[in-house]
Parts: C-alpha cells; sequence; structure tokens
C-alpha cells in the first residue's frame, strides 16, 4: 500500500513536472499551430535566470521568490523576440517553424555554453523547502510538493485569463475563426504576440521549478521537450483541459511502469502506449470539433 | 521500365531521356568522382572521412523521399539508421568473438553470456538479412498504425522524434546488451576482413559509394514513377487523393518503409567505416541533425539531400576541428535561415536563376530538374485543422 502511494506521489510530482514544461506548448502549439522546439530553451532560459538571481541575492527563498515572476518575463521575452523575428512569417508552414526554432534552440544551447559553461550549475533550494513532509509514513519531499503546487497555480491562472479576461476572449476567437475574429475588430498580430509571450513565459516559470529538482545545464531543454510535445499530442489541442489530463497520465504511466520494469523500458513502453491511444483517438484526449477534414 | 534493370548500366541507360541528359550527365560525373578520382586523391584518413559521410548522405536520400516528396517529416530516422548500425556491430562482435564466443564488452557489463536474441545474428546471411528486414517491419507497424488514423504533420514528427527518444534511452538502459553509452566498438573484421588494413578500407568505401549510387537511381525512378507522382499529390492534397481512390495511408507507409531501409544500410556501412556505433549517432539530436543537410541542399530534389548532406558532413567535421562552438552557430543558424527564407534548399537558388532565362520545358513533377523545389512551400502547408 505505501509503495502504491509513494509511486502515485512521484507519478504525480513527474506529471507536475511534465505539466509546467507542457502547459505553455499547449498555448502555442495547440491554440496557434506552431511548434517552438525553443520552448525547452526557454527553460533553460528560466533556469539560468534562478541562477544569476541567486548570485545575485544570494538568500535563496528571496531569490526563487523573484526568479519566478522573473522568469516569466525572461521566456516571454526571449518568445516575443522569436515571434517577432521569425515565426510570424511562417504561420502558414508549421512544420517548417519546427525546424527553424530548432536552429534557434541549437543557438540558444551553445550561447548558454559560452556564458555559464559547459558543466551543470546548482542553484540552492531556500531552507523552507529542504525535508519532506511525512503525511501517514509516506515522506513527500517540500520541493516536490511545491511544484505540484506551481503546476496548479499555473493552471488556475491560465483558465482564468482564457476564461474571464478579455484578453482570453480574443485569444480564444482568434484560435476559433480567425477571420471572423479579424472582421470583429480583433488584431490577430497583437494577439498571436501576446498568446506566445504567455506561452513562452510559462516555460521560464517551469525552468526556474526545475532548479529545485537538481543541476542545471544548458542542454535542460532537450531532456524536457520531446516528453512535453508527446503530452499536447496525447492530450489533443485547442484545450488546456487534455493536456492537464494527459500530463498527469503520462507522469502516473512513467512512475508505475518504472516501478515494475527499468526507467529506459517505461520510456518505450510509455511511447507504445501512446501510439496505441492515437489509434483510438487521432486528434488526443479532448479535441475541438470541426468540419474541417484534418 | 525494361527487363534489364539489373545492372547499373543498363539502369543508366533507361535515364536517357529527352531533357534529363543534364541528370545523367551529373550522375556521371558523380559516379566518376566518387568511385575513380576520390580514391586517388585523397588519403586514406580523408576516404574515410568521405565514406562516413556517404553513409549518412544514404540517410538522407532517404529523408529527401519521404520529407521533400511526401510531406513526412521524419525527426526520427535516427533510429532506422542505429537499428541497421546495431545490427551489423552486433554481427561483427559476434564474429570477432569466434564461433561460441562472447564479445568483449559483455564479459565486462554483462553475465559473459550471449543473450539468446544475439544468437542469430552469428551468421552473416541472418545479419544482413535483418540489417533490411528490422527497420522496414518497424516502419511499416508503425508508419500503417499512425498513418491510416490520419496521424499527420506535426503529430507525425513529434511521434518520429519520440521513437528517437526512447530507443536512445533503451540502448542507454541496456549497457549488458548494448554497451550502452559506450555503444559498440572496436571491430577487427568485416566478414573476415581486416579492418586494419587500408586496402579493405578502401574497398568498404567504394561499397558505400556504389550503394549510395544504387540508392540515388532507384530514387529516382521512384520519383519519376506513378508512385511518385501520387507521392507528391499526397504531400500536396491528402484528402482529394482519396477522394480520387488511392490509400495515402498506403502510399505514405511504403515511402517510410523505404527511408527506413535507405537509412539502415548507411548505418550498416557506417559501422565498418567509423568503427563505432554509440546511442550518441542515433538519439534525438542526430536524427535531427540528418535533416540540415537535406533542408540545405533542397529536400525536393533528387541530388540536393544527398550533396546538402555531404557537404554539412564536411562542413561540421572541417569546423568542430577548429572552432568547435562555430560549428553549433552556423548549424543552428543554417537552419533558421535556409528554412524560413529558402525553403527549397540551395537548389530553388538554381531553379530562379534558371527562371530568368528564357523560357524551356518544365516537366511538372520530373525531380531530375531543380523546379520541383518550388513547391515546398506550398508542400508542407496543413491546409485544415492546424489552425483551428
Amino acid at each position: 500500500m505505501d509503495t502504491l502511494l509513494s509511486q502515485l506521489f512521484a507519478g504525480l510530482s513527474l506529471g507536475s513536472v511534465l505539466l509546467l514544461a507542457a502547459l505553455g506548448l499547449a498555448l502555442t502549439f495547440g491554440q496557434m499551430g506552431v511548434i517552438n522546439m525553443a520552448h525547452g530553451e526557454f527553460m533553460m532560459a528560466g533556469a539560468y535566470t534562478a541562477f544569476v538571481i541567486q548570485g545575485l541575492l544570494g538568500d535563496p527563498g528571496a531569490s526563487l521568490l523573484v526568479s519566478l515572476p522573473l522568469g516569466f518575463v525572461v521566456g516571454g521575452a526571449l518568445g516575443l523576440l522569436l515571434e517577432a523575428t521569425l515565426i510570424h512569417r511562417m504561420y502558414r508552414r508549421p512544420l517548417d517553424t519546427l525546424l527553424v526554432t530548432w536552429g534557434v534552440a541549437l543557438v540558444l544551447q551553445q550561447v548558454a555554453r559560452d556564458v555559464f559553461g559547459a558543466p551543470n550549475v546548482d542553484v540552492a533550494a531556500p531552507g523552507w523547502l529542504s525535508g519532506a513532509v511525512t503525511i501517514g509514513g509516506l515522506a513527500l519531499p517540500r520541493t516536490r510538493l511545491f511544484i505540484l503546487a506551481l503546476a496548479v497555480v499555473c493552471i488556475v491562472a491560465l483558465a482564468l485569463v482564457l476564461r474571464a479576461t478579455s484578453l482570453g476572449r480574443r485569444i480564444r476567437a482568434v484560435v476559433q475563426h480567425r477571420d471572423l475574429a479579424e472582421a470583429s475588430g480583433i488584431s490577430s498580430r497583437a494577439t498571436d504576440r501576446l498568446t506566445f509571450f504567455i506561452g513562452s513565459g510559462l516555460a521560464g516559470v517551469a525552468g526556474v521549478a526545475l532548479t529545485l529538482l537538481g543541476s542545471i545545464g544548458p542542454t535542460l531543454g532537450t531532456s524536457y521537450i520531446v516528453d512535453a510535445f508527446l503530452v499536447v499530442v496525447a492530450g489533443g489541442i485547442g484545450q488546456i483541459k487534455g493536456t492537464v489530463i494527459a500530463a498527469t497520465a503520462l507522469g502516473l504511466m512513467q512512475a508505475f511502469f518504472e516501478y515494475s520494469t527499468t526507467a529506459s523500458v517505461a520510456k518505450v513502453l510509455v511511447f507504445v502506449v501512446i501510439v496505441a491511444f492515437l489509434q483510438v483517438r487521432p486528434q488526443g484526449l479532448v479535441s475541438v470539433r470541426t468540419r474541417s477534414l484534418a | 521500365m525494361s527487363q534489364s534493370t539489373s545492372t547499373l548500366t543498363a539502369r543508366l541507360a533507361v535515364l536517357v531521356r529527352p531533357g534529363r541528359s543534364r541528370a545523367l550527365a551529373g550522375f556521371g560525373l558523380a559516379a566518376v568522382l566518387l568511385l575513380a578520382v576520390a580514391p586517388v586523391l585523397l588519403s586514406p584518413f580523408r576516404l574515410g572521412l568521405l565514406g562516413k559521410f556517404l553513409c549518412l548522405a544514404m540517410v538522407a536520400v532517404g529523408i529527401g523521399l519521404a520529407w521533400g516528396r511526401g510531406g513526412l517529416l521524419t525527426l526520427g530516422q535516427g533510429v532506422y539508421f542505429g537499428l541497421g548500425a546495431y545490427l551489423m556491430a552486433m554481427h561483427l562482435k559476434l564474429a570477432d568473438a569466434g564461433p561460441g564466443g562472447v564479445p568483449d564488452f559483455m564479459m565486462l557489463y554483462g553475465t559473459g553470456e550471449v543473450p539468446g536474441w544475439w544468437e542469430p545474428l552469428r551468421s552473416p546471411v541472418v545479419a544482413l538479412a535483418l540489417v533490411v528486414l528490422v527497420p522496414a517491419a518497424l516502419a511499416a507497424v508503425l508508419g500503417w498504425a499512425v498513418f491510416t488514423r490520419r496521424v499527420r504533420g506535426a503529430y507525425f514528427a513529434i511521434l518520429s522524434q519520440a521513437l528517437a527518444a526512447a530507443f536512445a534511452i533503451l540502448l542507454i538502459g541496456q549497457q549488458q546488451t548494448t554497451g550502452g553509452t559506450n555503444g559498440l566498438n572496436g571491430f577487427r573484421s568485416f566478414f573476415g576482413y581486416d579492418l586494419a588494413d587500408p586496402v579493405n578500407q578502401r574497398m568498404l568505401y567504394l561499397v558505400a559509394a556504389g550503394v549510395l549510387l544504387v540508392m540515388v537511381v532507384v530514387a529516382r525512378q521512384l520519383m519519376t514513377s506513378r508512385f511518385g507522382e501520387v507521392l507528391v499529390a499526397v504531400r500536396d492534397q491528402e484528402d482529394r487523393v482519396r477522394f480520387l481512390g488511392y490509400d495515402p495511408a498506403a502510399v505514405k507507409t511504403a515511402v517510410y518503409v523505404v527511408a527506413a531501409v535507405m537509412a539502415a544500410v548507411g548505418g550498416a556501412l557506417f559501422v565498418p567505416i567509423v568503427g563505432i556505433i554509440s546511442p550518441a549517432d542515433v538519439g534525438v539530436v542526430p536524427s535531427i541533425g540528418f535533416l540540415v543537410g537535406v533542408a540545405i541542399g533542397g529536400r525536393a530534389t533528387l541530388l540536393g539531400p544527398v550533396l546538402g548532406s555531404i557537404a554539412v558532413s564536411w562542413a561540421q567535421t572541417t569546423m568542430s576541428e577548429q572552432f568547435p562552438s562555430g560549428w553549433i552557430y552556423l548549424q543552428g543558424a543554417l537552419f533558421i535561415v535556409v528554412v524560413a527564407f529558402l525553403p527549397g534548399g540551395l537548389a530553388s537558388l538554381v531553379t530562379t536563376w534558371r527562371r530568368r532565362r528564357p523560357a524551356r520545358e518544365d516537366e511538372p513533377g520530373t525531380p531530375a530538374t531543380p523546379d520541383a523545389a518550388a513547391a515546398p512551400d506550398a508542400a508542407d502547408l496543413l491546409p485544415e485543422g492546424s489552425r483551428a
């Protein structure tokens, strides 16, 4: 029973990390159809933001609290720059965006390597996140709980923005029908930029959160980007709900497969499950029904 | 097709058609350069490097077919390259160990016994057959599963990339039987020929060059065939092709299998020439790396992927010898500039230049002329659903 619960927690924890990584993608890929391979590098930028801030402030607690919003801004700014320079030319060529942003990812990784050095660096976790909370004989690391909570906060905030603000209404309008949205006086250019800013900003936040889990390096993003995209694909595009469910499910699957086999076999099994799942639901878990043929 | 396609010369004869003499001339020139000039001029070391580039170019030929012609952005060709390479490497390891022997690394990391699934690879015939059959079977199953359910575009790209990630992780995780991060290396002989002997290395190079040339011919025949026409049609208007009564899934699966086999053969030759195969050659990053050359050369053209791939490999080797970080910047910049601003690759520059001259016959869809490179703009469009 204890092992079951601890696997459950491990799965949820992994799911929350995946969710943080995938949430921004759900916006940029799911809502806008842009495949941003540099998303992982925006996470890396967020992580290095935390590293730099800690170097400046010293106190781990204060620097974490400063880094979270700042990571959002850094990630968002990078995203905005990318959108304004390259991606906006390529909305009609989604597959090519993938390659272009991969090129951007390579460059960003090398920049990180040249600026911060190739070896991994550590960001100290604040004291109030060290240790574990023991619930019913189960030790839950505080950092993991914090990330879980952060993921929930991000989802709620994103859902609120999308549902309750005029920006959210504009985003949804552009997603559902670009031409009609423009005809109603919505600037789809401005909306695209803002969507991209938010999506990339979430990557920055995810990067800051990842510093709590271990040391960070220039290739931090590459290790998460594939899984994050799988989450979005399995979750289905167009709605955040699917991403949340898919991230949780993938995290749990990985944890339980890992428990019964090994980490590497678990990865392969998860992949097989996703391909099998797409046999049943090619459009992912939650899909917006349209009358288009795709 | 004529019956006498068994020899290369006969195949070449088929290529002689009005307006295609240039392609033939180009092909002949390439053949002479690769088979006659390079072995004389290059030092054994450089020749080995060129052989390695040719193996990577084989992967590029397949990607050119699948991606340039079929619109399948496959980010996981490293898997098929790796399967071919690992199967070959496993056979070489077993052959080096002798009958009933155990490869050295298994003594170090494993149980000291050869696992059952390695045993069939002791036979050279079985090994050569598996090099082709295993990747073909995997590509067929995966392609069929994915394409019949109309998983396409970005979804397919992401799945293929995840496959590469899973494959590399699996290889690393199973160190006792795959060599883990170190991969497989230290091969002494290749089907009885001593690999340390420069003469045999030259023979291997010639084999690689010959295989690549055959692949180019095969790719050309596929492109000009009825299949090639349907393939381009599937790329540009899949639904319309379906309404016409074709099965796009079958067409896509077929081209995906062809690309997989080409990658696998490239991998199988890569092993004796380079002397090592490791997960670092097959994962996500090298899999996307294969695309750089294809994109630069001109993805939808016949020779573009080959030339682009060789040029990129060459640039990578020379640059990373001197400026390791410079190469990464250059590779990134090439991706960005070529794909964003020159989606037809360098071949499209040739086309633009030719268009400026007085009109000449342009057969739509003939790959020998780089005109087809003008198409990929529209090619990778996801007309429906990508934004909705």
